[in-house]
């Protein structure tokens, strides 16, 4: 436990709280780096994502790729893309872009595909137009399913950015690696600490944010459909007419 | 190329400690899953907690993970041990929801009909639950172990031999050709190993074949990867 103690002394040392290298300083660029690769792969995987659950078109690629992209490691892509660019923060944004993109492209077009065809039927019915089907009915159904992709992505984010600091002086990491270098193992349990924190902290603020985006309709109907559903999942979402159809 | 056949030997070597590092965890996770998951499938309580810390437990970091264990259970920091064992934690994680979903997944007349020809919690459990959420199974056991395969490659910062070390030199040194081959020869392994399960659910699994329920099972829609 003696090893926890010192750790926690490293946590709280004045020390460490002033300088280059601070650990105020050091936990913002970690967080500022993850806000901006999640934002950057948000703005090229959400469009895409949105075409692909309202189309149905081009699924089978976005599986593939990202199925593909899961196997590749992270620590490979991103000392490649160091020694491509050099060292410093080009490396791992390009990198963890690349990694952030597949779970967030999953979230938003799975997020349209486990809503109820029926309700898109009934607001194509009623005369709702394409865009209005996916602002109004398609965006806000899909949404909790699109956070459960951005909080995946931020884990992934949170977890390589530490990485990083092997190719960059920036982040937690950087307290990781210096301690794994001197030996100093107060240093690197601490730093360790704080990253778990930080990513545990960022889990809790998106598994909250799920629970709060989902439609207050659907999040009151929810109880009811779950009492009246047969213990078995069902089949399928198609309607029944199309079934039996060779 | 020219790297790659001067240095056959080093791939080699590195291969199996990746091997070593990786194929114990995935074992272990399934059997260690499968108890836990039975438990979350079958009350409410242990449900929760299961779930609960099998979540927090996945989200955490893998290179501070490695750094923490050897202090919680006193392993050697760059022993395949405390590898092996933070690879275990992520693979029981994954797999325990995985686990309780497939079995959640079986027909509840088929679960009544069991019990009411007397199978035991037990036989019902080896003879009819399992047999029948194998497909889910192991399309949760085949992310599991991609992703471990991938995930072993970052032990190498900590200087743990793995293929990862092929990144960490080849970064060192400036040898693109090194680093290029090792993301090449992880994909392959974590090809082969998946391979391999499937190889393996095809003998166990013989109905699946005639049934293609085990594409049914790859539409169950698995947690999105998250490769710390």
């Amino acid at each position: 436990m003696n090893i926890f103690g010192d750790a926690l002394n490293w946590i709280i040392d004045p020390a460490n709280y002033s300088g280059p290298g601070a650990i105020p300083m050091r936990l913002l660029e970690h967080l500022g780096f993850t806000f901006l690769t999640l934002l950057v792969a948000s703005a090229i995987a959400i469009p895409f994502g949105f075409v692909i659950g309202h189309t149905g078109r081009g699924r089978g690629l976005a599986v593939t790729t990202s199925g593909g992209l899961r196997a590749i490691p992270t620590l490979g892509l991103l000392t490649l893309v160091a020694l491509w660019i050099g060292i410093g923060l080009g490396a791992p944004y390009v990198a963890l872009t690349v990694l952030a993109i597949p779970p967030i492209l999953a979230g938003a077009y799975t997020g349209f595909e486990a809503i109820d065809r029926g309700a898109i039927d009934a607001a194509r019915a009623v005369g709702m137009s394409e865009v209005q089907i996916l602002t109004q009915v398609e965006i806000p159904l899909g949404l909790p399913l699109l956070i459960g992709g951005l909080r995946s992505a931020a884990l992934q984010v949170v977890a390589t950015a530490t990485l990083a600091a092997y190719v960059a002086d920036f982040g937690l990491g950087r307290y990781l690696f210096s301690g794994l270098k001197t030996r100093d193992y107060a240093q690197m349990l601490g730093g360790s600490i704080l990253v778990i924190l930080l990513a545990l902290a960022l889990e809790g603020i998106f598994a909250t944010i799920q629970r709060v985006v989902v439609p207050r309709g659907v999040a009151s109907t929810r109880l009811l459909v779950d009492r009246a559903r047969p213990a078995r999942p069902r089949p399928g979402m198609e309607p029944a007419i199309t079934k039996g159809n060779p | 190329m020219n790297w790659v056949w001067a240095n056959l030997d080093l791939i080699r070597d590195r291969t199996l400690d990746h091997l070593i590092l990786s194929v114990p965890p995935i074992i272990l996770s399934f059997v260690i899953a499968l108890p836990l998951g039975w438990l979350a499938n079958r009350y409410r309580l242990s449900r929760g907690v299961i779930l609960t810390v099998s979540g927090l437990l996945y989200a955490i970091p893998s290179f501070p993970m490695f750094i923490v264990l050897p202090a919680l259970v006193g392993t050697t920091l760059r022993s395949p041990l405390n590898l092996v064992i933070a690879l275990t934690i992520y693979g029981v994680a994954l797999m325990v929801r995985v686990v309780a979903d497939g079995l959640a997944s079986v027909d509840a007349d088929v679960q009544r009909s069991a019990v009411a020809v007397g199978f035991s919690t037990w036989t019902n459990f080896w003879q009819v639950e399992l047999p029948l959420s194998g497909p889910v199974l192991l399309a949760g056991l085949r992310v599991v172990a991609v992703s471990t395969v991938s995930l072993a490659t970052v032990g190498a910062v900590i200087g743990a031999q793995s293929l990862g070390s092929l990144f960490t030199d080849g970064f060192q040194r400036g040898i693109q050709a090194e680093i290029i081959t090792g993301i090449v020869a992880t994909v392959l392994l974590a090809l082969l190993l998946d391979g391999a399960l499937v190889a393996v659910g095809r003998l166990a699994l013989p109905w699946t074949r005639a049934r293609k329920s085990v594409r049914a099972a790859a539409r169950l829609r698995l947690p999105v990867e998250v490769t710390p």
